[in-house]
């Protein structure tokens, strides 16, 4: 019997995302290479810091992110409906299940963590339970179960390694040149040029890997929710619960938001309000109407029998 | 998933596994004369009803099918996950008849490219002493695991760890117990 298939895979999205990581990758290079040939002593130092900072945040990341929410994990007595849409998930889409955590704030939202799928955590706050009905709530940990699936904290950390490095370099850079390395006269000529073009190499490169990271994680969104949309057969469903969500952030109040920054690579939806407007460059999460835009389009592939 | 799929953020949607639910029949024997469980003549299909009319229409069709032999009708309803559940009921004695519904309606689902939309399979069966006990299908593991639940939610374990040790042997069992995953509710019960 021969078995068609729905699962049309999009090129677009795959190439694009293959370009960002090669760019990633190129800045990746002429930054350490020019690094290298300027500094090469610091080079390693800086290097051995910037690994450690990100070891520390990919082996610690489930426990990190959920301390920082306030997140408690659950058993299946606490929440039967939560555990219950997300054992379903996992049967469907055969991966092993995650911890399953609930913070307890009004900020509607959802993330998952952990580096690998056995070390998961999913956690929704409560303020999602209370708006979502438990087709919507599928829909949204659908797509927190594909970023597992796409071992995404594993990619995004890997790909903000440089980003990191080289912010901290500027920063101890221009710290220590303002304290007097940039005019030390006494000293080898050279040393304050070499630090002012250190400054400015890292900052480059910084700029650069930030957009790059930036774009790379707008696009593992987008492949989580076309997971997560063909996987629950309910495209609509998670475009609802998108729509829901971003709408009443909008309504919070900012310091709440504020607060929930620092953890919106992973979260569902960014806490922005949409009267911040920053450029598309800089946000970690594509636009709403690009979001449902695609998953219109997987809406009309399913109910057309492609 | 392989490291290029992972890398690009593809996953693959995972392909079922129809053939081992033929297993059930001989399993029913074993377990009648191992534990004296006998099948209660239900089983049921569950999977997840996408949206649009190319999946509405096959529901029809996979329905009138099913009708369209000699026996009792199936019975659709839904459930509170939002999951589709197909119920058939046949004969106690006839089993294999039974299996044979069921796998028709994974086999036309899957056909018409629906495939990774089942979720589980469960044929039902009786204790002694009155207990239900359901031997469920785990389409995406190729798996089989026991669910025998208790009035309140609540699962009796030993009765499952009773019902593995009689056909174990039979079946490919699902040796993770985390995914024993309870099916509270589930027509076929």
């Amino acid at each position: 019997m021969a078995t068609r298939t729905r699962y049309a895979s999009d090129r677009g999205l795959t190439s694009r995302m293959l370009v960002t990581m090669f760019l990633l990758g190129l800045v990746y290079v002429v930054f350490v290479g020019a690094f290298f040939v300027i500094v090469p002593k610091w080079g390693v130092i800086a290097l051995v810091v910037a690994s450690l900072f990100l070891l520390a945040q990919y082996f610690f990341s489930d426990k990190l992110t959920l301390f920082a929410m306030h997140g408690r994990t659950v058993t299946a007595e606490e929440a039967p409906e939560l555990h219950g849409v997300i054992d379903r998930i996992c049967a469907m889409s055969d991966a092993p299940k995650p911890k399953v955590a609930i913070a307890d704030t009004d900020v509607p939202n959802a993330f998952a963590t952990g580096r690998n799928q056995k070390k998961a955590v999913v956690c929704v706050t409560t303020g999602l339970l209370r708006r979502l009905d438990p087709v919507e709530l599928e829909g949204v940990l659908a797509h927190e179960m594909a970023h597992v699936a796409h071992k995404d904290v594993a990619v995004m950390t890997i790909a903000s390694f440089l980003g990191v490095c080289a912010g901290l370099i500027t920063r101890f850079g221009l710290e220590w040149g303002l304290w007097g390395g940039f005019n030390r006269r006494d000293n080898d000529q050279n040393t304050g040029m070499i630090l002012l073009a250190v400054v400015a190499v890292s900052a480059v490169a910084y700029a650069i890997s930030f957009m790059l990271t930036r774009a790379l994680s707008r696009y593992r969104e987008l492949s989580a929710d076309r997971a997560a949309a063909l996987l629950t057969g309910r495209p609509s469903a998670l475009a609802s619960a998108l729509t829901k969500v971003t709408g009443e952030i909008a309504r919070i109040p900012t310091n709440d938001l504020r607060a929930a920054q620092p953890f919106n690579a992973f979260f569902f939806t960014p806490a922005f309000g949409k009267g911040f407007s920053i450029s598309n460059l800089f946000s970690t999460h594509p636009p709403l109407d690009k979001r449902l835009a695609q998953l219109q389009k997987i809406s009309d592939q399913l109910s057309r029998g492609v | 998933m392989g490291f290029l799929d992972t890398l690009l953020g593809r996953s693959k949607p995972v392909k079922p596994d129809l053939d081992r639910l033929f297993g059930l029949s001989t399993a029913a024997l074993t377990l009648e004369a191992g534990a004296g469980f006998t099948p209660t003549g239900l089983g049921s299909v569950c999977f997840r009803a996408a949206e649009g009319g190319a999946f509405a229409q096959i529901q029809k069709d996979v329905q009138e099918l099913l009708d369209s032999d000699e026996g009792p009708d199936v019975e659709l309803s839904t459930d509170s996950y939002g999951y589709t559940w197909l119920l058939v009921k046949k004969d106690p004695s006839d089993v294999v008849g039974l299996v044979t519904d069921l796998h028709a309606v994974n086999a036309t689902l899957e056909a018409n490219g629906f495939g990774p939309h089942l979720l589980c399979s469960l044929v039902g069966f009786k204790g002694p002493e009155g207990q239900r006990l359901a031997l469920v299908y785990l389409y995406k593991r190729g798996t089989f695991y026991p669910f025998a639940p208790q009035p309140g939610d609540k699962r009796d374990n030993a009765l499952e760890i009773q019902a593995r040790g009689a056909v174990g042997a039979d079946l490919p069992f699902e040796e993770d117990l985390g995914r024993w995953f309870p099916v509270w509710g589930a027509p076929g019960l």
